[in-house]
């Protein structure tokens, strides 16, 4: 018995190292003339895209594009960084632009001037060298709930100033921008639009009116929300795509979103999700081609349903749907070099403003 | 001195080394040394130690909060699940009722369930406006809910029985179903009245497999991550919710790194302690196979404690999860299985679209291979511990000393995986297991070989008492008689620890059902598991993503509950009799 439990603790182990020798997804796997060479995508858990697309640049070019998502943005970007010089990947897709600067210091991408940027409007563009192109954006906004509004004879609020009125007490929810990517665009919206210098005092505001703090945004959308969670709160910390992605996934029963976005000027953080080759590839020309193919047309317009984000080409055509995605003609303005420098000491500052 | 027994024996003695050796092997290469290399990286990032983190640690009154915060909190969460589990536990060895095996398996379940699910299923009971807040404003004609548990300590302490619950039922169940009943028999015809009975004779007895299951708890409760995090708020954090923040938020590794050393600390001192006390309170006993030891319950105060448990565990485990199923059939039309016929329409043509087929397959094979790798390196490790008071292990000269000394570390070393820090051994994975043969970064296996390491302290902790409580002249016994040791072990030992390994396979099966907090942070190939398909219709809005992961989550406790009653049923020969 023990002999048998030695060959099968062996097997098991040897097995695990054999299935280490021949890795499907490892980057530089080499090429014979027949087989299509592999590229590896690196991403955060969110990113999605139809499997018609990919199968399109698979042929054009005979490749075989591997997933690797590797936990949210922040998780996937550290990773990023610890295997720097030696990736795990030959492109890396979603750093935003509150991660932007974290990014390029710690030099893990490879500049890129894709001709497909010649598309993309110069406000998206933040990296001059090219190391992180944009490919998407999408707005942090507040979510309200229609009806509840209707029925409470109350007119929702215009904009971030209004949050503190006493009309307004007990029926706001945000995400902590300690551990949740939206609430930290929410707090970086305040941020722009108060000004370093008041954007605490509204915190302290706020948490005066009875604001609620969740971890995550699953938490706040789907227990805290009026219309989706059964809970009290018919105003939360979302996406401006949200109210059309309630209609597409309404199994038919709606043809209007049961929310709608507060727009004021300066009410909402525009989010930019950039794309980049990874320093030390060993497959630099593929992972052009599969940038330049993320970037062009195609791609971008199978962004919105996948992602529920907006496509950087401006020659990208917008689903139906879509005309219930609304845009702040304003979003909030804070710079990502400055993001970078202060973040922790921000996150610090609310957490002590909002939650001690 | 040199004859052919001699060369055999020693020959035997090399294998038996060799053989141990692989439980500690897996644990250098999988747990050490990514965990030495990120602390590394984290520490002294230019090759230069700086503890600058550390100290920094130790001067700021809100890290001094944390723990202190992760202590408590785990000691209440421990003593409660106790309270509650040690009543249930024996009644589940010592009486035979109609669907013992059902709720047995029932109390597995939220092992394997998404936090972010059993937080949903907790507020559609307990929330402002759940079942039980508006049931009782309706019957007492109240205006506001009378409960909220929303992000309180209570709600904390109520998901870790919730989760915790069965760890004590199985792991005391299990040993106490094989307890003698003549001791206390014996004792009760000497006149000891009932209290008397259990205090004097059965807890003691007990004691292994209490303090085994309370280490656990503790641990778990102590590195408790999404029941905090979600139930909790974000005004609550335990060390682990620290290192996530300082990690994920703020790449901040070196006070990450400094607060994985401090749970590591901590863990390995109570698990020293642990090995103390326990090595004090084992003796040898005369197990019995448990159709001797449990009977059908008689008489009024047996029924009323049946009764009492089974109502315990309705109320406690099973209305969470059959809210979530009642949820999970509610569609906007009533109930139907709109969202189950949904999971296998892939709508939007998406790349990385999981039939469900899929999903439970990959679950399903992961854990297969989980089991199978924990309980061959469970069962040696146990072995090794459980061999530390047996004299023949004695040998005499320097080299024995060394081995003894080691053998003092080696019972928190197979505990360690449970202390370490999920975010830090992810990242130390990244940085470690990065070149050939062990690239392991993008390797699918990487997934059930993260579990077998959660799963390892788990089978360890219950195959120990069985194995320390055996009774040394049995496998003497067998000896004599002339069986050679494979004999003796596979007819003796796996007979007494069958029953205690099908518990382990369970705890094996069932962690790496359920586990998501280590593998979320690492990357990994596209083998999406169920938990991970939860998540992934948690992450955009609408009515059917929603409906979707209750589904799925419905689907995984379905696929869970078979393959425990599956385990449950397994019988080979006498094994499982004890």
């Amino acid at each position: 018995m023990r002999n048998l439990m030695l060959v099968l603790g062996l097997t098991l182990m040897l097995a695990a190292c054999a299935g280490a020798e021949t890795p499907t997804t490892a980057p530089g796997a080499t090429a014979t003339p027949a087989a299509p060479r592999v590229v590896t995508l690196m991403s955060h858990d969110s990113f999605a895209v139809s499997e018609q697309v990919i199968a399109e640049f698979e042929a054009q070019y005979n490749a075989k594009v591997a997933f690797l998502p590797a936990g949210d943005a922040g998780a996937a970007l550290n990773q990023a960084i610890l295997s720097a010089g030696n990736p795990m990947a030959d492109v890396f897709f979603g750093v935003d632009n509150t991660f932007l600067g974290r990014a390029l210091q710690a030099d893990i991408f490879e500049p890129y001037a894709s001709p497909e940027l010649a598309h993309i409007p110069d406000a998206l563009e933040l990296d001059p060298q090219h190391r992180l192109l944009p490919v998407d954006y999408g707005d942090v906004c507040l979510n309200y709930d229609k009806a509840w509004f209707e029925k409470a004879g109350v007119a929702p609020p215009s904009g971030l100033d209004d949050l503190t009125q006493p009309e307004y007490k007990g029926l706001l929810v945000v995400e902590n921008p300690a551990t949740s990517s939206p609430g930290l665009a929410f707090m970086l919206a305040t941020i722009g639009h108060f000004g370093e210098d008041g954007w605490l005092d509204f915190w302290a505001a706020l948490r005066d009116n009875d604001v609620l703090v969740t971890s995550g945004w699953e938490e706040a959308y789907w227990s805290e929300s009026t219309w989706a969670g059964g809970g009290g709160r018919p105003l939360v910390v979302s996406y401006a795509t949200s109210p059309a992605a309630e209609v597409y996934f309404s199994e038919g029963a709606l043809d209007a979103p049961p929310t709608s976005n507060v727009l004021g000027p300066g009410a909402c953080f525009r989010q930019i999700e950039f794309v980049g080759i990874l320093a030390g590839t060993e497959n630099r020309d593929l992972a052009e081609r599969l940038i330049d193919f993320m970037l062009g047309q195609r791609f971008q317009e199978d962004i919105p349903l996948q992602m529920f984000v907006f496509p950087a080409n401006e020659q990208a055509d917008l689903p139906d749907f879509y005309r219930w995605a609304e845009q702040p003609t304003e979003p909030a303005e804070v710079d990502a070099a400055r993001i970078q420098s202060q973040r922790e000491t921000w996150v610090q500052q609310w957490t002590e403003t909002v939650l001690r | 001195m040199i004859s052919p027994g001699g060369t055999r024996r020693s020959l035997a003695r090399v294998a038996r080394m060799a053989l141990y050796a692989l439980p500690l092997a897996f644990l250098a290469v999988f747990l050490f040394y990514p965990l030495l290399s990120i602390l590394g990286v984290s520490l002294a990032p230019q090759g230069r130690l700086d503890l600058s983190a550390l100290g920094e640690l130790v001067r700021n009154g809100y890290y001094r909060r944390t723990i202190w915060f992760t202590t408590w909190q785990a000691v209440l969460s421990t003593a409660l699940t106790l309270a509650l589990g040690l009543p249930g536990a024996y009644v589940f060895a010592r009486y035979a009722f109609p669907g013992k095996q059902l709720l047995r398996a029932l109390t597995t379940i939220p092992f394997v369930l998404p936090t972010v699910v059993v937080a949903s299923a907790f507020r559609a009971l307990l929330g402002p406006q759940g079942r039980l807040n508006l049931a009782l404003m309706e019957t007492l004609g109240l205006e506001r809910p009378p409960l909220n548990l929303q992000h309180t300590l209570a709600i904390i302490l109520i998901a870790h029985v919730f989760y915790n619950y069965t760890v004590v039922l199985r792991l005391v169940s299990g040993f106490w179903a094989n307890l003698d009943p003549r001791l206390e028999e014996a004792g009760a015809v000497l006149g000891a009245g009932r209290w008397r009975l259990f205090r004097e004779v059965t807890l003691p007895l007990l004691t292994p497999a209490v303090a085994a299951a309370a280490l656990l708890v503790f641990v778990f409760c102590f590195t408790s991550f999404g029941v905090v995090l979600l139930l909790g708020g974000p005004r609550f954090a335990t060390v682990e919710v620290e290192i996530y923040y300082q990690t994920v938020s703020f790449l901040n590794l070196p006070m990450a790194a400094a607060l994985s050393l401090v749970q590591i600390l901590f863990t390995t001192v109570l698990i020293w302690l642990y090995t103390r006390l326990q090595a004090r309170t084992t003796v040898p006993l005369n197990l019995r196979p448990r159709s001797m030891t449990t009977r059908p319950a008689q008489g009024w105060r047996a029924r009323l404690m049946v009764a009492f448990n089974v109502g315990l565990i309705v109320l406690m485990l099973a209305l969470p999860l059959l809210a979530l199923v009642e949820r999970s059939l509610a569609t906007a039309d009533g109930y139907s299985l709109a969202y189950y016929r949904e999971l296998s329409v892939n709508r939007r043509g998406s790349v990385l679209f999981v039939p469900p087929l899929e999903a439970v397959r990959n679950s399903v094979s992961f854990a297969l291979v989980t089991v199978a790798l924990a309980l061959t390196l469970g069962t040696l490790a146990a072995q090794i511990l459980a061999s530390q008071g047996n004299a023949r292990a004695r040998a005499k000269g320097g080299a024995a000393i060394l081995v003894r000394g080691l053998r003092a570390l080696l019972d928190p070393i197979f505990m360690l995986p449970l202390g370490v820090s999920a975010v830090t051994l992810g990242l130390g994975y990244i940085v470690a297991l990065d070149t050939p043969p062990l690239n392991l970064r993008t390797s699918a296996w990487l997934t059930p070989l993260a579990h077998t390491l959660v799963a390892l302290p788990f089978v360890v902790r219950t195959l120990l008492p069985a194995l320390r409580g055996m009774n040394p002249r049995w496998r003497e016994a067998a000896a004599v008689l002339g069986a050679p040791p494979w004999r003796v072990w596979l007819e003796v030992d796996l007979v007494i620890i069958g029953r205690a390994m099908l518990v382990a396979a369970a705890f094996a099966f069932t962690v790496s059902m359920g586990e998501f907090g280590a593998t979320s942070l690492i990357a990994r190939p596209d083998r999406p598991t169920m938990p991970v398909a939860i998540s992934r219709f948690l992450s955009q809005p609408g009515a059917l993503n929603q409906g979707q992961a209750l589904a799925m989550s419905a689907l995984l406790m379905g696929v869970c509950m078979v393959a425990f009653m599956a385990i449950e049923r397994l019988r080979v020969g006498e094994i499982g009799e004890f």
